[in-house]
């Protein structure tokens, strides 16, 4: 699948009624939907395992897009290539396209301090820093601005408060960061991502370790995250795809089997394996 | 299909799919019996069909009550939770008709000493037969999850609109002709509307099936002869 905005486009305005199964073209893309990341025949190699099998897929600026499929099938892969977390690794590549606005990322010469204060991760487990809470977040802004130390105060706090965390730690901003709960640690790493004012928000199952609770204070967060950033999510909670998300990726053995509007992924999905899994029937 | 990973999910949506079945077996019976018992003026066979209609009422109350637990339960997605809705919508539209059947059986009560001539209640019957034919095709089509038998049951709905219309004004001669048959066949009369009104809820089965099948709704417009609302007595 390569999905343009000017294809979709073409082909999103009629969408003939047609049997189960039939495959279907391209997804409806709002007006001026603008591809903020577009992924293009992306492969990538663990070693020499190909991981990823020529990927193709926007992601939609300001709107939030879900990857899921079975353990194993590239999205964690996909989303860590985003911004080059790959990079660490010997031994690991990228072949093909991944441009944020316009521009390929798995160029070379793309700074990748840049790139990653552009598009920020939220892993699985919280990974708070072994510091206080006021120095989780600010650590990283010291890394990209210099700010007077009232500035600084201001910039912990409205990041704190975007991340909903800000009423619970207000008064006890020097104590450590791994003293909070699981759920106060994501929403801390949240802030902490939030606070460099990146454009693309990853998030790598950042509830699979929570409670309902926090995992609900997560989606609110992320319901209001999507005003201002573009979001990624990979999540195995199939439910939380379907509430968070308005598009949504389905991966499977390092392809992409469908990519489409969540609310047809989770009604009426075109092909019988993105049926097959999200109805429970993997086999 | 496949199979659910959990089998139990499996288990539940044959056991809201047989209760289903079980419904439009029972309601096909109703319409049957309550046809017969108007036209042979049979009392008896018409209270067995008002006493039947306790049980589709049940069995509705099982299915919807055992739809929203499954739903509670499996967070239902895509094919399954269409499975789940048009079981519930089913189960509805099969209550109603065995509702409609009671009435007729009423009906079939109240005219049961009357001896008019048999020449008012073919049409009546003949439009029954249409509708149980209709009512069989589009429960087999339920059961079977086929599209094509849904679409035709579908379109067909114009014919017994039209037979309605006809049967309208058939039965309004005869009231014209001897005002002795007023009562009889003002009787007569609702029990045709109420075939006509299972026959368009057969075709709400018909677009439910078609939902199941394609995640689509059934659009397009459909062919509808029923213009008895626009009738006047002394015309045509």
């Amino acid at each position: 699948m390569n999905m343009t905005v000017a294809q979709s486009a073409a082909v999103s305005s009629a969408r003939p009624t047609q049997p189960a199964g039939a495959k279907r073209q391209m997804p409806h893309v709002p007006e001026n939907a603008n591809e903020k990341i577009s992924v293009r025949n992306l492969k990538f190699y663990y070693g020499d395992t190909l991981a990823l099998k020529g990927i193709s897929l926007p992601l939609y600026e300001r709107k939030v897009t879900a990857f899921i499929g079975p353990s194993g099938c590239g999205k964690s892969t996909l989303l860590r290539i985003l911004n080059r977390m790959y990079d660490l690794y010997p031994g690991q590549r990228a072949d093909g396209e991944v441009l944020l606005d316009g521009e390929n990322i798995l160029s070379p010469k793309q700074d990748k301090n840049l790139l990653r204060s552009r598009v920020g991760m939220v892993f699985q487990k919280p990974t708070p820093f072994p510091m206080t809470i006021y120095d989780n977040i600010a650590f990283g802004v010291r890394l990209y601005e210099k700010l007077s130390k009232a500035e600084m105060d201001e910039r912990v706090e409205s990041s704190l408060r975007r991340a909903a965390l800000w009423n619970e730690v207000k008064d006890k901003l020097h104590a450590s960061g791994q003293s909070l709960s699981g759920g106060q640690q994501q929403r801390l790493c949240i802030a902490r991502t939030v606070a460099i004012k990146p454009e693309v928000i990853l998030l790598d199952e950042p509830c699979s370790a929570l409670d309902p609770i926090s995992t609900a204070k997560i989606e609110e967060l992320i319901d209001e995250l999507k005003a201002e950033y573009t979001i990624a999510i990979v999540t195995h909670n199939m439910q939380q795809a379907a509430r968070c998300s308005e598009y949504t990726a389905f991966m499977y053995l390092g392809e992409l089997v469908e990519f489409d509007e969540t609310s047809r992924i989770f009604t009426t999905p075109s092909d019988q394996r993105t049926q097959d899994y999200i109805t429970g029937r993997f086999g | 299909m496949a199979e659910h990973i959990v089998s139990a999910y499996d288990a539940e949506l044959a056991a809201l799919r047989n209760r289903v079945v079980e419904m439009g077996g029972i309601a096909e019976k109703m319409l049957d019996d309550a046809t017969r018992a108007l036209v042979r003026r049979d009392a008896e066979l018409a209270q067995s069909v008002i006493n039947a209609d306790v049980r589709l009422d049940n069995l509705q109350r099982e299915i919807e009550e055992n739809a929203i637990l499954t739903i509670a339960k499996r967070q239902p997605m895509a094919v399954d939770l269409r499975e789940i809705i048009s079981a519930i919508r089913v189960a509805g539209d099969v209550e109603r008709i065995g509702d409609l059947a009671k009435n007729i059986a009423k009906r079939a009560v109240a005219i049961s000493g009357q001896m008019q001539p048999t020449r008012i209640v073919v049409g009546v019957e003949h439009m029954s037969d249409l509708v149980q034919e209709q009512l069989k095709d589009v429960l087999d089509g339920f059961t079977q999850q086929n599209v094509n038998v849904a679409i035709d049951v579908w379109k067909r709905d114009g014919e017994i609109d039209a037979l309605y219309t006809s049967l309208f004004r058939e039965l309004l001669t005869y009231m014209m002709e001897d005002p002795r048959n007023i009562g009889f066949c003002t009787h007569m009369l609702f029990c045709a509307k109420n075939i006509e009104r299972i026959g368009d809820h057969t075709t709400n089965i018909a677009e439910t099936i078609y939902y199941l099948v394609t995640g689509n709704p059934l659009v397009s417009e459909r062919p509808k002869n029923d213009d008895t609302s626009f009738a006047r007595v002394g015309e045509g």
